[in-house]
């Protein structure tokens, strides 16, 4: 979950008459874990569904209604002021949709900027899905003259990408920018690129790659533009209405940026109804319509109660809110999370352990009647400890990509190089170390096998072929009720001469032998280990 | 009360009856006893308060490399002497013959004002009388003087100063003696000493982790909960797509996920399943699903795969099933993430589901394990609204951590897979729960199978 620091002062200093105390009760039921708290400063964790929870202003928003500071949904004041933009029809085959907005008369300052960039990344990373469905452009709308034009531009136009000093073309700024990097996969491999021009033909914007250096914001901006291009309206609309949302609550006057001939409703409260009864019957409470207006009207969501229903009027913003059920968790956030006290109904149903429970229950409660302590290893395992440290060839392994760690790579096929590793870590302690593991193992097949598996070992000076065999036999008789039999054959790690099948009539159980003393050397293992393995289901 | 002594101890007390001190090495000798029996005899009458051991440490300084090299040709200022009176005046010459020592001979020479030099020659101007540091070299000679012995201070720091001239070595003794009230000690008992400690023996015993799992288990279970069992490699159908995860989410990402270096499943669900999937994420996320992506196949990241799977392929009006098992993260091993661990999850369907009982439930779950204080906080989850995670007090570490989600799982969800009563859904880490049970702050240690940890790791009470 990401994460953003968070001035207290400033956030009481929005929030007016509040205690700090008040603060910190509430912020967990917004659904903000606090994760650290030093001085002014906390630390706060917060849903990738709510970018707009990465600012400080999103947060007031949020604390405004639970603390019943301000109720009902956050509209934006969207006045027309005469910004225009014209879109290219070139535009539709890569990336075909713009809305902007312009945010007029706030001094910006670092910590603001800031804030920006870190909400402008969450929402390129989950809702533009890494820019992809929707990316944005933060302007200095003071050095853009309007009208602005969306357009498509060839790969050889040249211009200073933001941070750079030199002009680039497009080509090179792919291929030799960390941005054009990550993201160049996302233009159409067609020749040309979406571009945003201002009406002097300056290139403001290549999206979704980066802006231009000669829009740049820096601290004392006083008027941005804020544009975001991508696939489909609703995305777009939903990241530009998150940005403005926020710049408005930070004192900004937002106004759209029209496309002649076009409606513009980025803004536009979405109408929405809710079943009255929905709410109560989900969370098991007793509400009457005008306690869930209220409970809406806390979570920043205006509504209303009709005959029949709950109209709602969902802010632009809240594109986390698909559906009714959306609707009952914000009347349950502004009922208060804390106020719900837990209900215990008695089961109608009759509870049962899984198939597999009697039998590994058996099998532990014999092996440890015959000393042995049980050992968990890793499904997914590495390719040393399950095939080069027993000498053996890996066959056909089932691996997964691009893991992280060496030591998790292929789905073990057996459960004894496991144990064996767990031997060559315990040199140090005192022998006899006898050890059993009940574990699933896998094998190539289309689905692929799962077979849950069973296998001992023992370690010690006199450990051998015969005393493992008396263990086998035992627990199979005991917890498996099964009259098993050995019949030579060779298997790694065994010793050749010193190794069988196991097994039930004629069925093949599994293996059993003396561990290659050679592998042992290699493992460390400076005392005789014998062991089996067999299939349990 | 009457003591039994193992016969080292009577041995040692008879000894000290009869001499009032001795020592550790006198004491093996005299009661024919090897060093190591007495050392532990002694250790045992010390521990019993029986005898009394007085450790003292003596400083001897003996000679080093150099100080053996100066008692048999003289300290290197003195050989600068004689070289010059046996007429060497050149310094070319005289560092001929004295090689290294030329400028350590030198030093001194000059300092003392035995030795003047015009241009290239040298010449004695004082020829002194054995010096205090000559006398103290062979007052040491070849064996060893104590430290407190030494008269001439000056004269050992000034050796001292010297490389590898003197060395010192700590030399400890022991004085042992019998305690007050020791001395009458009535030896004619015998028998063995019931009061020592004996060796400790291991009992075999199941893993910690899997006690835990079986305690919760049994706990699911007597709230009337089926166990239902699935496999740890699933499609991305299940794992993803039929929990309304889009399939360029980045939950989906390889960063994140275990995918399988292995084609495709040829069928992962019913052409039912798969058409209403695909319709819900294309209405719901506005993108064209991909059945092959679909297809995919990876180790569960979670067990709601198990779960739902279950769900669409049992619809029932009323059911409490659980599912408990590994999964897997494709994350750096660190003390607080594995890539594998297990979870368990209970979903509830039917009457009396609502997000209060599942409150109650959970309650209850907790109550059974031994937490007790527990709360409520909102959070999110992809696949279900509302979503809560409760917090548990853990009094070893003194604060509030965050143990289980749950939620109702969306109808994005349900809906497509037929399913039409809510299902209420709960679960999380088991590893999370074992290391609080177990006062354990590194993860790793479940799985890294030490022998000592697996003999002796107890729960806390």
């Amino acid at each position: 979950m990401p994460v953003v620091d968070v001035d207290l002062s400033r956030l009481q200093g929005m929030l007016g008459r509040t205690s700090r105390k008040r603060i910190l009760e509430a912020l967990p039921f917004l659904g903000l874990d606090i994760e650290s708290e030093s001085g002014n400063n906390i630390r706060v964790e917060y849903s990738p569904n709510r970018p707009d929870y990465s600012t400080d202003y999103g947060i007031a928003l949020g604390l405004e209604g639970l603390l019943e500071i301000h109720t009902g949904s956050v509209s934006i004041t969207a006045s027309d002021s005469g910004y225009r933009m014209a879109v290219d029809r070139s535009v539709s085959k890569t990336r075909p949709t713009i809305m902007a907005a312009c945010a007029l008369g706030r001094r910006l300052d670092d910590r603001m900027i800031r804030q920006l960039v870190a909400m402008q990344e969450d929402l390129h990373f989950g809702l533009g899905r890494g820019r992809k469905k929707s990316s944005i452009g933060i302007h200095d709308l003071d050095r853009i003259s309007f009208p602005i034009l969306y357009t498509t531009i060839p790969r050889s136009y040249r211009f200073v990408p933001l941070g750079g000093t030199e002009p680039a073309t497009v080509r090179q700024i792919l291929s030799d920018t960390e941005q054009g990097r990550s993201y160049g996969h996302l233009l159409a491999r067609t020749g040309r690129v979406p571009a945003i021009l201002d009406s002097t033909k300056k290139l403001i914007s290549l999206p979704p790659i980066i802006n231009s250096d000669a829009t740049s914001v820096a601290a004392g901006a006083r008027n941005l533009l804020v544009e975001v291009t991508g696939l489909d309206a609703s995305d777009v609309a939903g990241a530009l209405s998150v940005m403005s949302t926020i710049l408005q609550r930070a004192g900004f006057t937002i106004h759209p940026v029209r496309i002649p001939g076009s409606k513009n409703p980025v803004f536009a409260d979405r109408k929405m109804s809710l079943d009255p009864k929905l709410p109560g019957t989900v969370l098991g409470l007793d509400l009457t319509p005008s306690d869930i207006v209220a409970c809406l009207g806390r979570a920043r969501i205006t509504a209303s109660a009709g005959r029949a229903s709950i109209r709602c009027l969902v802010p632009s913003y809240r594109f986390d809110i698909l559906g009714p059920m959306d609707l009952v968790e914000e009347v349950a956030l502004g009922y208060g999370i804390g106020r719900m006290t837990p209900k215990l109904s008695p089961p109608r149903t009759v509870g049962n352990a899984g198939s597999m429970t009697a039998t590994a229950d058996a099998v532990d409660a014999t092996m440890i009647g015959l000393g042995y302590a049980e050992a968990l290893n890793s499904c997914l395992s590495g390719i040393d400890v399950l095939y080069n440290n027993i000498n053996k060839s890996p066959g056909k392994i089932i691996s997964v990509l691009d893991s992280k760690s060496r030591e998790h790579v292929v789905l073990r096929d057996s459960l004894i190089p496991g144990l064996l590793d767990c031997f060559s870590r315990n040199i140090h302690h005192a022998y006899p170390q006898r050890l059993y593991e009940t574990g699933t193992v896998f094998g190539p097949a289309d689905p692929i096998d799962e077979h849950a598996h069973f296998a001992a070992m023992s370690a010690h000076p006199d450990a051998c072929f015969s005393e493992i065999k008396s263990v086998l036999q035992e627990v199979c008789k005991t917890a498996l009720g099964l009259d098993i039999r050995t019949v030579p054959a060779d298997h790694l790690p065994y010793e050749p001469g010193a190794c069988a099948d196991i097994l039930a009539g004629n069925r093949m159980l599994g293996k059993i032998g003396q561990a290659d003393p050679a592998i042992l050397r290699g493992l460390r293992i400076r005392v005789p280990v014998a062991g089996f393995e067999i299939m349990l289901d | 009360m009457p003591q039994t002594f193992h016969e080292i101890e009577k041995k040692i007390i008879r000894l000290l009856q009869r001499m009032p001190e001795s020592t550790p090495v006198r004491l093996s000798q005299d009661a024919g006893l090897t060093a190591d029996q007495a050392r532990r005899g002694i250790e045992w009458l010390r521990l019993k308060d029986l005898v009394s051991v007085e450790e003292s440490s003596t400083v001897f300084v003996s000679l080093g490399k150099n100080g053996i090299l100066a008692l048999e040709d003289g300290l290197p200022e003195r050989r600068l002497l004689d070289a010059i009176k046996s007429g060497k005046r050149t310094l070319a010459a005289l560092k001929r013959t004295l090689g290294s020592d030329f400028g350590p001979a030198v030093g001194p020479a000059r300092k003392n004002g035995w030795v003047s030099i015009s241009g290239a020659n040298m010449t004695v101007t004082h020829y002194p009388q054995p010096t205090p540091e000559e006398s103290l070299i062979g007052r040491i000679g070849r064996g060893r003087v104590e430290m407190d012995d030494i008269e001439d201070m000056a004269a050992y720091e000034s050796l001292k100063m010297r490389p590898d001239y003197v060395v010192h070595h700590t030399v400890t003794s022991q004085k042992i003696r019998l305690a007050d009230g020791a001395g009458d000690i009535d030896l004619s008992m015998t028998g063995i000493d019931v009061t020592a400690p004996a060796p400790p023996v291991f009992a075999a015993r199941r893993h910690p982790l899997k006690e835990v799992i079986r305690e919760i288990r049994e706990i699911f279970v007597t709230l009337g909960f089926s166990e239902i069992s699935g496999r740890l490699c699933q499609s991305c159908f299940w794992n993803f797509d039929a929990l309304f995860t889009p399939q360029d989410h980045p939950a989906r990402r390889m960063h994140d996920t275990f995918y399988i270096d292995m084609p495709g499943a040829k069928r992962v669900a019913t052409g039912r399943q798969m058409r209403n999937v695909s319709r819900s994420h294309r209405d719901g996320w506005r993108y064209s699903w991909s059945p092959s992506e679909a297809k995919r196949l990876v180790l569960r990241t979670h067990t709601t795969c198990v779960t739902i799977r279950h769900l669409a392929d049992n619809i029932t009006d009323e059911a409490r099933i659980f599912s408990l098992g590994r999964v897997f993260r494709n994350e750096k091993v660190s003390s607080r993430h594995l890539v594998e661990f297990n979870q368990v999850e209970g979903v509830v369907t039917g009457q009396n589901t609502t997000l209060r009982d599942l409150m109650g439930i959970q309650k209850e779950f907790y109550r059974r394990i031994g937490i007790t204080r527990v709360k409520f906080w909102p959070t999110f989850f992809p696949y279900t609204e509302p979503s809560l995670q409760t917090m548990v007090y853990n009094e070893r570490l003194d604060k509030w951590v965050e143990l289980f989600g749950m939620g109702i799982f969306r109808p994005e969800v349900t809906g497509p897979l037929g399913i039409t009563r809510p299902v209420l859904a709960w679960g999380g880490g088991i590893e999370r729960i074992a290391m609080l049970k177990y006062g354990i702050d590194d993860v790793r240690q479940f799985y890294s199978n030490d022998v000592g940890w697996l003999r002796g790791a107890l729960p806390c009470r």
